[in-house]
C-alpha cells in the first residue's frame, strides 16, 4: 500500500508524523495512483461520501428540533418547516438527500456490475459496500417513520409485521421490535435512536470500504490490471479531485432543483396526513428506492417465503463475486453479458414499477416473472455464462490501444468513445 | 442461447407495453388545471388573493376546518398575506383563547394575541366527528401537500359538485363530487356566489373564491414558498457559475497529460 517512504519537510511535521503518521496518510491519499481512463461513472464514490456527510449534518440539526413522541412528532416537523430558521431548507435537503443518496448508490452499484469491479481482488470492497447498502436501506426506512405521517405509520406496520412470518418466535420478535403490541410510541423512539446511530456505522464502513479499495487500487473501464504508478495512472490529486468536484457540482444542480423547486415530488402525499392507527391508506407503498424489493416480497404468495425472497435478493448480491465465473471484468469485452446486463437493469426498473402498483392481476404476474428473472440472472445466467462466453481480446494496458493502435477495431472504437464522452 | 436472449427481450417488451397501457386505463378523472401564480421558478403568491382567501377561510371553512399549525403572527409575516401588524392583531383579538392558570390557579379567557395558534373550531377530534355526521373535517394546515394533485386537486374538489349521474344512489349527508376519491364527499358544496363580500370589490363568484382559498391553503402548507424560490434561483446561478469555472480548471489540469477528460 505504501508506495514510497514519505518524510514531512518541517521539523514539527516530522515530529508529529513519527508519532501518528497522519501526514503519511494524507500523502498517500493525494499521490494515490488512479487509472487515467476512469469515466464519469467513477465519480459517484465521491458523490456518495458527500451525500453521507450532508445527511449526517442536516440530520444532527433536525435532531435538535425534532421531538420523538407519537403525539408530538408530526407537530415538531411542522415546527421545523415553519418556525425554525431555514428549517424548511434543512428538512427538504435531508428528505431529498435520502433520495439522491439512493440514486447515486444505485448508479455506483450498477457501475460496479458493468465493469466487474466486484471481482477478484476486490470482493471485500464489494461485500462492505453491500453492508453499507443494507444499512442505508434500514436507516432510510426508519427515517421515513419519524415524521409520523400515515405512510410512516403504515409502512412501519407492514415492514415490522414481516418478522411475524418467522416460525415459532415470529410474534415475540415483532412485539420485541415494536416495544408493545402495535407500532406506537416505543417503536418511534427506538427508530429515532437507531436512525441517529446507523449513519455513523455507515461512516465507519465507508472508511473500511475506501481502505479496502486502496489496497488493490481502482478498477477501470477496461477492467485489466495495471501497473501502479505508471503512464496508465495519474495521481489522485489534482486530476481525480477536480474531476470528482465537477461531477459533484452537476449532481448538486439536480439536487438543488429538487430541493428548491420540487421538494415533495419524490415523497408520498399521504405522509402529510398525521398517523392514524384507525385509518389504513388505500395503497401502502414504500419510498421509491425500496420498491424493487417490495415487489419481490409481494410476488411470493407465502408470507415467510416472500420475506426470504426479499432478503435473498440482497444476499445474492453479497455472494456475486463467486456467482460470476467470468475471469474478464469489464462488460466491454463480454458481448453476451452486455445484453444480460441491460436486461437486468430493465428487470429492476420493472420490479420498481410494479412495486408501486397494487399487487393484483397483470401487475402480480409481471412481478412474478420479473422476480424469477432477477434470481435467474444471478443464480443461473452468471455462473454458466462465465464458463461459455467467448470474450473479445483484452488490451495489454490502458495506453496501448491509444498509443500503439489496437488490432481490435471494437476496442479502438471504444477508446475513441471514451475520449468523446469524458 | 440466442433463443433465450430473444425470449427475454420479448418479455421486457411485452411487460412494458402492458404497463404503459394499464397506466393509461387506470387514470382517474383528470383534475382542473389552473395557471397558479405560485408555480414555476419565480412563482410568488398573489397578495390580494391570499388576503381574500383568508377571508373565505374564516367566513366559510373555519367553522369546521382547523389550521392548527398556524399562528396569528403568520398573517403579518413576509411571503404570506402580509396583513399589517395592526390588522393581524385586530384579527387575532376577534378570537377567545383559554389561558392560565393565573395567580389564583384558575384558567381564564382572553382575546387571542399574535403569538397564539389559530383557534380550533372543535375541542377535539371526537367532537368534530360527532358534529359532522361521522366525517372528520381534516385540518387544513398542510392539506395541499397531503393530497395528490395539490392545489389543482383542492380547486377541483371545490368546483366539482354536480348532480350525481343517473343510477347513483346517495345516502343522506353524502354528496356527489366529480373529483373526490370514489366521487362521494360528506361536505356539502361550501361555496355559493356572493357568500362572502370581498372588501376590495372583487366579485365573489364560486370560481374566484375557490381560487383564492386554494391560494391561501397553498401558503398555509408552504409558508416559505417565496423564499424557497428566491433562494433556489440564487443557488442554481451560483452552482452553474462554479460548475463552469471548475470545468475549465479541470480541462486545464488534464491538458498536462494526453488523456482527454
Amino acid at each position: 500500500m505504501s508506495d514510497h517512504e514519505y518524510t514531512p519537510k518541517s521539523k514539527v511535521g516530522k515530529w508529529f508524523n513519527d508519532r501518528l503518521p497522519l501526514l503519511t496518510l494524507a500523502n498517500h491519499l493525494t499521490d494515490y495512483p488512479t487509472p487515467k481512463n476512469l469515466n464519469y461513472w467513477w465519480t459517484f464514490g465521491g458523490i456518495l461520501t458527500f451525500c453521507l456527510i450532508t445527511q449526517i449534518i442536516t440530520g444532527i440539526v433536525l435532531g435538535m428540533h425534532y421531538v420523538a413522541h407519537a403525539d408530538l412528532a408530526f407537530q415538531s416537523v411542522e415546527h421545523i418547516m415553519r418556525d425554525v430558521n431555514y428549517g424548511w431548507l434543512i428538512r427538504y435537503v435531508h428528505a431529498n438527500g435520502a433520495s439522491m443518496f439512493f440514486l447515486a448508490v444505485y448508479i455506483h452499484i450498477f457501475r460496479s456490475l458493468y465493469y466487474g469491479s466486484y471481482k477478484s481482488p476486490r470482493e471485500v470492497i464489494w461485500i462492505i459496500g453491500m453492508l453499507i447498502y443494507f444499512l442505508m436501506m434500514a436507516t432510510a426506512f426508519m427515517g421515513y417513520v419519524l415524521p409520523w405521517g400515515q405512510m410512516s405509520f403504515w409502512g412501519a406496520t407492514v415492514i415490522t409485521n414481516l418478522f411475524s412470518a418467522i416460525p415459532l418466535v415470529g410474534e415475540s420478535i415483532t412485539n420485541w421490535l415494536w416495544g408493545g403490541y402495535s407500532v406506537d410510541n416505543p417503536t418511534l423512539t427506538r427508530f429515532f435512536s437507531l436512525h441517529y446511530l446507523f449513519p455513523f456505522l455507515i461512516l465507519g464502513l465507508v472508511v473500511l470500504h475506501i481502505w479496502a479499495l486502496h489496497v488493490p487500487g481502482n478498477n477501470n473501464p477496461i477492467g485489466i490490471d495495471i501497473k501502479k504508478p505508471s503512464k496508465d495512472t495519474v495521481p489522485f490529486h489534482p486530476y481525480i479531485v477536480i474531476k470528482d468536484a465537477f461531477a459533484l457540482l452537476i449532481f448538486l444542480l439536480i439536487f438543488a432543483f429538487f430541493v428548491f423547486f420540487s421538494p415533495n415530488i419524490l415523497g408520498h402525499a399521504d405522509n402529510y396526513i398525521e398517523a392514524n392507527p384507525l385509518v389504513t391508506p388505500a395503497h401502502i407503498v414504500p419510498e421509491w428506492y425500496l420498491l424493487p424489493f417490495y415487489a419481490i416480497l409481494r410476488s411470493v404468495p407465502d408470507k415467510l417465503l416472500g420475506v426470504i425472497a426479499m432478503f435473498a435478493a440482497i444476499f445474492v448480491l453479497v455472494i456475486l463475486p463467486w456467482l460470476d465465473t467470468s475471469k474478464v471484468r469489464s462488460t466491454v469485452f463480454r458481448p453476451i453479458y452486455k445484453q444480460f446486463y441491460w436486461f437486468l437493469v430493465a428487470d429492476v426498473l420493472i420490479l420498481g414499477y410494479v412495486g408501486a402498483m397494487p399487487a393484483e392481476g397483470l401487475y402480480l404476474l409481471i412481478a412474478r416473472v420479473a422476480t424469477a428473472y432477477y434470481f435467474a440472472h444471478f443464480l443461473i445466467i452468471l455462473p454458466f455464462l462465465g464458463m461459455k462466453e467467448k470474450t473479445t481480446p483484452l488490451p495489454l494496458s490502458i495506453t496501448e490501444p491509444i498509443l500503439g493502435g489496437s488490432p481490435d477495431m471494437a476496442m479502438a472504437k471504444n477508446n475513441s468513445d471514451f475520449k468523446d464522452k469524458l | 442461447m440466442k433463443i433465450f436472449l430473444k425470449l427475454t427481450f420479448l418479455f421486457f417488451i411485452i411487460s412494458s407495453l402492458i404497463l404503459s397501457r394499464a397506466n393509461a386505463a387506470g387514470e382517474q378523472q383528470e383534475l382542473l388545471k389552473v395557471d397558479w401564480s405560485f408555480k414555476s421558478f419565480f412563482g410568488k403568491f398573489d397578495r390580494a388573493s391570499l388576503q381574500r382567501g383568508y377571508q373565505v377561510y374564516t367566513e366559510v371553512c373555519a367553522s369546521c376546518h382547523s389550521l392548527k399549525h398556524l399562528s396569528y403572527r403568520n398573517l403579518a409575516e413576509k411571503g404570506g398575506p402580509e396583513f399589517t401588524e395592526l390588522e393581524a392583531k385586530a384579527i387575532a383579538s376577534n378570537f377567545e383563547v383559554t389561558d392560565g392558570p393565573n395567580s389564583d390557579g384558575e384558567m381564564f379567557e382572553r382575546p387571542a394575541k399574535l403569538s397564539d395558534k389559530f383557534v380550533m373550531p372543535y375541542a377535539n377530534v371526537q367532537e368534530a366527528i360527532a358534529a359532522n355526521g361521522g366525517a372528520y373535517p381534516p385540518d387544513m394546515s398542510v392539506l395541499v401537500k397531503a393530497r395528490k394533485g395539490g392545489a389543482n386537486y383542492i380547486y377541483s374538489v371545490l368546483m366539482g359538485y354536480d348532480e350525481p349521474p343517473a343510477g347513483m344512489e346517495l345516502d343522506d349527508g353524502v354528496y356527489y363530487n366529480k373529483y373526490m376519491y370514489g366521487n362521494k364527499i360528506k361536505m356539502s358544496s361550501p361555496l355559493d356566489d356572493d357568500i362572502v363580500e370581498y372588501a376590495d370589490g372583487t366579485k365573489a363568484t364560486v370560481d374566484q373564491m375557490a381560487k383564492d382559498v386554494t391560494t391561501f391553503l397553498q401558503w398555509t402548507a408552504e409558508p416559505h414558498l417565496e423564499t424557497r424560490h428566491k433562494l433556489g434561483f440564487r443557488v442554481i446561478i451560483y452552482l452553474s457559475v462554479l460548475t463552469i469555472l471548475v470545468y475549465f480548471s479541470m480541462k486545464k489540469i488534464w491538458s498536462r497529460i494526453e488523456t482527454k477528460v
